[in-house]
């Protein structure tokens, strides 16, 4: 086996010449729960790793301009510990605790969920309702991009070669504001999802719906942000009819893989189940943000 | 081929090892510091047996490598017990019989520490929830959990 090198890079500078200088053999390794079985399966064979998280901005978790930007590195357990935040984001929330067990969690990285790229990522849908904006550097210097133009298709992101997922910023929450995060799994935890669904969405003092953002995961190659479920919402005081033609845009935009763990047919349909529920859970706690 | 060198603390003892890249914290605990207390059930993170804090946050070490436990505290079960005094957990399983084959019971004792250190007074179901990264074979885990509520209980005053 030819010898894997590591450095652990204190700036981002650093790290992303390390990355350029490695002409793409270099793999970022995050909390590494997805890479070090990759490699020990063969399946990734690096033949630099560069660990991102001694750098500050990737795992400190801010408030900023009235949202939150926490560090791609900052592990999924910080992250759920975080009151402040999970008060603020509750849907988010509940999806990165939906990631593995605590050991799991205590090492994990959202930004290492959504650059995997698994269709099924719990933490994606959820960050993509949010309106979730990931700040980005590589040779080029620093852009940003929505979560929801991240992920390509399984283990494929449109990131240019030598490029880090910095930080994800959420925006500010306008008062009467709530997100949930649903997904179907056979077992309660520890499981891989057959359908996720994250809503968020805002109402105003009359409880009508002014912006609502809905996101499927696990039904297509990668996390799908869904406008005509949202359009479903927007302007209704999210009753039955409204949530009924929410369930069946979700449905409709769905284009899954059967496997063992579920049917085309079934994950169709349940998309609009969950679709409906998680946005039944978001309109009580915008309610409750009144 | 050049190892790392690697200088840390293991249950409050200075340690330095030498490690390849690619070699886990668990090889490193179990083939190089000779600590095998620590198991391997999968290698993947899906059972727990190898379940160590790493300062003071609870992972599985067959997903960290040996070379990011650089400058960190590690706790494993051999630091548990103070010297022949066994932690009110390690006491409870036995009590309990909450262990049959032993795999299993280092990592969960390191995991049931961990919660009783955030949360001395867990629910019953959080403490299912918190151990769902543990898996054991044997015990149907009734005994584990009641293990853990009566330690904790004990711990208390109570
Ligand atoms: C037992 C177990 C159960 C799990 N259960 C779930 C679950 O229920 N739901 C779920 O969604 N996931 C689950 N996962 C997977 C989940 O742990 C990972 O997807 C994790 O979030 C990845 O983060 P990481 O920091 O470990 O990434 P790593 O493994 O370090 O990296 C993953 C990939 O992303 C790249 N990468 C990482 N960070 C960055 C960055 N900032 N910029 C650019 N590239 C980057 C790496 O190079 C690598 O290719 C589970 C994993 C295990 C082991
Ligand atoms: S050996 Fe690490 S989780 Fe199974
Ligand atoms: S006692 Fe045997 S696996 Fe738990």
């Amino acid at each position: 086996m030819s010898e894997i090198l590591y450095e652990a890079p204190k700036t981002l500078e650093a790290a992303v010449a390390l990355l350029a200088g490695a002409g793409g053999q270099a793999r970022v390794l995050a909390g590494g729960t997805d890479l070090l079985i990759q490699m020990r399966a063969g399946r990734v064979v690096p033949g630099l790793l560069v660990d991102i998280k001694g750098i500050v901005e990737m795992t400190t978790i801010v408030a900023e301009n009235g949202g939150f930007r926490f560090g791609a590195a900052a592990s999924c357990m910080e992250l759920v510990e975080h009151q402040a935040f999970a008060r603020e984001w509750p849907g988010v929330t509940d999806a990165v605790k939906l990631i593995g067990s605590v050991q799991v969690k205590g090492r994990a990285t959202v930004g290492g969920n959504l650059c995997n790229a698994s269709p099924a990522a719990d933490s994606v849908p959820a960050l993509i309702a949010a309106g979730a904006v990931a700040r980005i550097v590589g040779p080029g210097g620093t852009r940003e991009a929505r979560v929801e133009d991240i992920p390509a298709g399984p283990g494929r992101t449109t990131l240019a070669d030598g490029e880090i997922v910095v930080s994800l910023f959420l925006p500010p929450r306008p008062a009467r504001s709530g997100d949930a995060y649903l997904r179907f799994t056979p077992r309660t935890e520890m499981d891989i999802a057959v359908v996720g669904a994250g809503v968020n969405l805002t109402l105003d003092e009359t409880g009508v719906c002014t912006h609502a953002r809905v996101s499927l995961g696990a039904v297509a190659e990668r996390a799908l942000l869904v406008p005509e479920a949202a359009a479903a919402l927007i302007g209704s005081k999210v009753d039955e009819g409204a949530l009924g033609r929410l369930a069946a845009a979700a449905s409709a935009a769905c284009r899954p893989i059967a496997d063992k763990r579920g049917t085309r047919e079934f994950r169709v349909e349940v998309a609009g189940v969950l679709a409906r529920r998680a946005a039944g859970i978001a309109l009580d706690r915008a309610r409750r943000k009144g | 081929m050049a190892k790392h060198h690697v200088s840390a603390t293991l249950n409050g003892n200075d340690v330095e090892f030498l490690c390849e890249t690619q070699q886990t914290l668990l090889e490193v605990l179990r083939d190089e510091l000779h600590h095998t207390g620590t198991k391997e059930g999968c290698g993947t993170g899906d059972c727990g047996a190898c379940s160590v804090t790493l300062d003071g946050r609870l992972v599985c070490s067959c997903l960290v490598l040996g070379v990011e436990a650089r400058g960190k505290s590690i706790q494993t079960i051999e630091g548990m017990a103070e010297g022949t005094s066994l932690h009110p957990l390690q006491r409870k399983f036995l009590e309990h019989a909450a262990l049959q084959c032993g795999v299993c019971t280092p990592g969960i004792l390191i995991a049931a520490r961990s919660l009783l250190e955030r949360n001395p007074d867990p629910s019953e179901e959080e403490v299912r929830f918190w151990l769902a990264g543990n898996l054991c074979r044997c015990t149907g885990y009734n005994k584990i959990i009641e293990a853990v509520l009566d330690a904790a209980r004990e711990m208390r005053g109570g």
